[in-house]
């Protein structure tokens, strides 16, 4: 017999009912799979400036994300300045690459190139400097807002669960208690009220006159909430070390803070990678959360331009784009999560 | 002559003294941040002439909720609209876990399923689901599908039973009748009777080994029994079904938009998280256990009950209530699609009505917390107890 007859009969027609399953998938598909092309590709309209253009087509009318495209990318960012945006991302990704390049064991020019960035991406994208013009954060907005909001909480949240796990394993009484005391806290609360706490509460707990900007203010909450998270990750690579790499880094003679940082800490980091990133794709995931305090984040801004009378009852193409977006870096980076885990699993 | 032993490491050296001198200054330090926010937020509220305490909570909210359990109106305090709040919260995470499990175990299975197809239509779910954020779906099922139904007068309709439309889902309400009670009372009798059965039935077989169809009799006395009184009463149960009276419908359960679509989202998004829990959940279960089980004699059915489930349980639990307390915390997201729940009713409106930022999301953050906390215990309690016990 034909070998792909037997992958058929093997895994599709093996039985009566699993024959039965497979038809009804195939008729469930065969009613689903063909309307959506027709709606995504053959009856589409792709250009058009309002509503009105689509009308002619029972499909998608993608004529409404093209024009609001570049609003869905950088939000209210003055267009005279959105190559600043596009600098900021350009450079990333330079120094991503350079870091391939050089290879990440050299960890004083991964840290003497990467540490200036942030102060260089806030200067870009801020302004105020150079002739620079200022760019209030009230008008940041996109996936540029989404991106900047998913960093920055990513790399401040990194550092703060390592010592928030370092804290809740250690033997100090106080500093486990108040470790503990706020992980289970955050993770015992949903984020929209920490992001409400920071919004609303925050500014009655500061000194007079002192005023955080609003997306200041929700990256602390996001900051916050997200290395109550990460510390458990981290946690989690710690409890798998052994106790004698403890005790040989101890009867070398090594303090708390040598034994972490030279023993312990890279090999523990190196076996969370897999969940940081998981940590990263629910964090990504999350950062939609602000459009509920009022920012104009990626699906904010989506959200907003479909109810513009012009392009009303273009919800579904909205989202749909929205989705397709988010899914898309979030897909990869669960990929790139598992090719790690894969890696890593040297299989003892 | 002895020599004064001169090794003795001087004070700051020592590890127990660096500890505690560590301990006490952290504690300084928090402390002495804790004084100077709580010193501040004393200042800022008197500035702002905002008084504290809880007594706001008895004052009349004077605003309407569009759904709630226990009697509310506008006349109500501020204190009855955070029971409706949270009540609405703990009805559409309930609904939620419920539908959320069953989809989530079909799921899970089906992706271990031998049908190739099957396998990977599951696996085409999870990961389309898992990869979108759940507020996102929420938008869409309200905005984009449930909000865009026809209006009252186009009602879809199934049977003149069920009706919708843009206002939400119309169904048939429950009537009970005179003597209907006595079906309540029957059925309790028959859970007892069923439980005693349980009992016996199994002494019996720990004594002669002999089988009883326990399930089949047992669900034949929940659900026979019931019906037979109804049948003898003549059916005293009668169903209120919803008309149509001018531009909306009357009568019967509706379910709005706002319920229905936080309730797919959260149930859709949690299970695609559930079906993976349960999958490795199975898979955990090394696959000589049930052969084992099988060349023992049991059938296929007992192998799943008594071999594989209580192993793979043990694995399944944990992480299911995890995403059990994700689902009560991201039923939050309501506040964005205004369905009343706890946050947008009291961490929203009552917020913005009395100003009394601390207190109110206080008292939120506080019921969050105390669910999340006590149902950590329970599993703490659990695994304790289905923990290997090894020899």
């Amino acid at each position: 017999m034909n070998s792909s007859l037997v992958w058929l009969q093997r895994n599709l027609f093996s039985t009566p009912l699993n024959s039965g399953l497979t038809l009804a998938a195939l008729y469930l598909l065969w009613l689903v799979i063909p309307p959506i092309i027709e709606w995504t590709f053959l009856q589409a309209t792709w250009i058009g400036d309002s509503r009105t253009a689509c009308q002619s087509n029972e499909g998608a009318c993608w004529a409404f994300v093209d024009a609001r495209f570049s609003q869905f990318i950088y939000g209210l960012y003055p267009e005279a300045e959105r190559w600043r945006v596009d600098r900021a991302f350009i450079l990333l990704v330079i120094l991503f690459a350079a870091l391939f390049v050089l290879g990440f064991r050299r960890s004083r020019v991964v840290a003497t190139i990467l540490i200036p960035y942030p102060v260089v991406a806030w200067l870009l994208f801020y302004g105020g400097i150079f002739g620079l013009e200022v760019v209030e954060t009230s008008q940041w907005g996109g996936l540029f807002l989404t991106l900047v909001i998913a960093g920055v909480g990513i790399v401040a949240s990194f550092p703060l669960g390592i010592l928030l796990a370092l804290g809740r394993r250690s033997r100090l009484v106080v500093v486990r208690s108040l470790s503990v005391s706020f992980i289970e806290l955050v993770r015992g609360v949903p984020l929209i009220s920490v992001l409400f706490m920071a919004s609303v509460m925050l500014p009655l707990f500061l000194p007079e006159g002192v005023n955080f900007d609003k997306l200041l203010r929700a990256l602390i909450g996001i900051t916050l909430f997200q290395s109550a998270y990460m510390a458990e990750v981290v946690r989690g690579g710690l409890q798998a070390i052994p106790r004698g790499q403890f005790e040989a880094a101890e009867s070398l003679g090594l303090s708390y803070w040598r034994t972490m940082r030279l023993i312990i800490l890279p090999q523990a980091l190196k076996l969370v990678i897999p969940g940081v990133v998981n940590t990263f794709i629910a964090l990504f995931k999350d950062t939609t959360l602000v459009m509920i305090i009022g920012m104009f984040d990626f699906l904010g801004i989506v959200q907003a331009a479909t109810t513009d009378p012009k392009w009303l009852g273009t919800a579904v193409e909205g989202y749909v784009f929205c989705a397709a977006v988010y899914w898309l870096f979030c897909f990869s980076m669960s990929r790139y999560s598992i090719s790690v885990e894969r890696k890593l699993d040297t299989g003892h | 002559m002895m020599n004064k032993i001169t090794g003795v490491a001087p004070l700051w050296r020592n590890s127990r003294f660096r500890g505690w001198l560590f301990q006490i200054m952290t504690l300084a330090i928090v402390g002495a941040l804790f004084w100077t926010l709580f010193d501040n937020l004393q200042v800022n509220l008197a500035n702002r002439g905002i008084s504290t305490g809880f007594g706001f909570l008895d004052s009349e909210a004077g605003f309407g909720i569009i759904s709630h359990l226990i009697d509310y109106s506008e006349s109500s305090s501020y204190g009855q609209a955070f029971l409706v709040g949270l009540l609405n919260t703990l009805l559409v995470s309930f609904i939620g876990i419920i539908l959320a499990t069953l989809l989530g175990i079909l799921v899970g299975v089906a992706r271990l399923s031998s049908n190739w197809l099957i396998s990977r239509l599951a696996l085409g779910y999870v990961e389309l689901i898992r990869n979108i954020p759940l507020l996102l779906q929420i938008f869409f099922w309200y905005f984009a599908v449930l909000r865009s139904l026809p209006s009252p007068r186009q009602s879809i309709n199934w049977g003149d039973a069920i009706f919708m439309n843009n206002r939400g889902i119309y169904l048939p309400s429950p009537l009970p009748g005179e003597g209907f009670s006595l079906a309540g009372w029957v059925f309790g009798f028959a859970l007892v009777a069923s439980l005693l059965l349980f009992r016996w039935a199994r002494r019996r077989q720990h004594r002669t080994g002999k089988l009883f169809p326990y399930w089949s009799v047992s669900m034949g006395l929940l659900i026979g029994l019931p019906l037979l009184t109804q049948a003898l009463q003549g059916f005293p149960l009668s169903w209120e079904l919803p008309v149509l009276r001018g531009f909306n419908f009357r009568g019967g359960i509706v379910m709005i938009p706002e319920f229905l679509a936080l309730l797919l989202a959260l149930s859709i998004y949690t299970a695609s998280y559930i079906a993976e829990i349960v999958r490795a959940g199975i898979q955990a279960v090394n696959r000589g256990q049930s052969e084992a089980a099988l060349s023992l004699g049991l059938t296929r059915g007992q192998t799943l009950r008594l071999v594989v489930l209580p192993q793979a349980l043990r694995v399944i639990i944990p992480p299911l209530t995890s995403q059990y307390l994700n689902l009560l915390k991201n039923s939050s997201l309501a506040a964005a699609i205004a369905y009343p729940d706890l946050v947008s009713v009291f961490a929203g409106t009552v917020l913005n009505q009395t100003g009394q930022a601390v207190e109110v999301i206080g008292i939120t953050m506080g019921v969050y917390l105390l669910i999340s906390l006590s149902i950590s215990m329970l599993m703490n309690w659990y695994n304790h107890k289905m923990r290997l016990v090894e020899r």
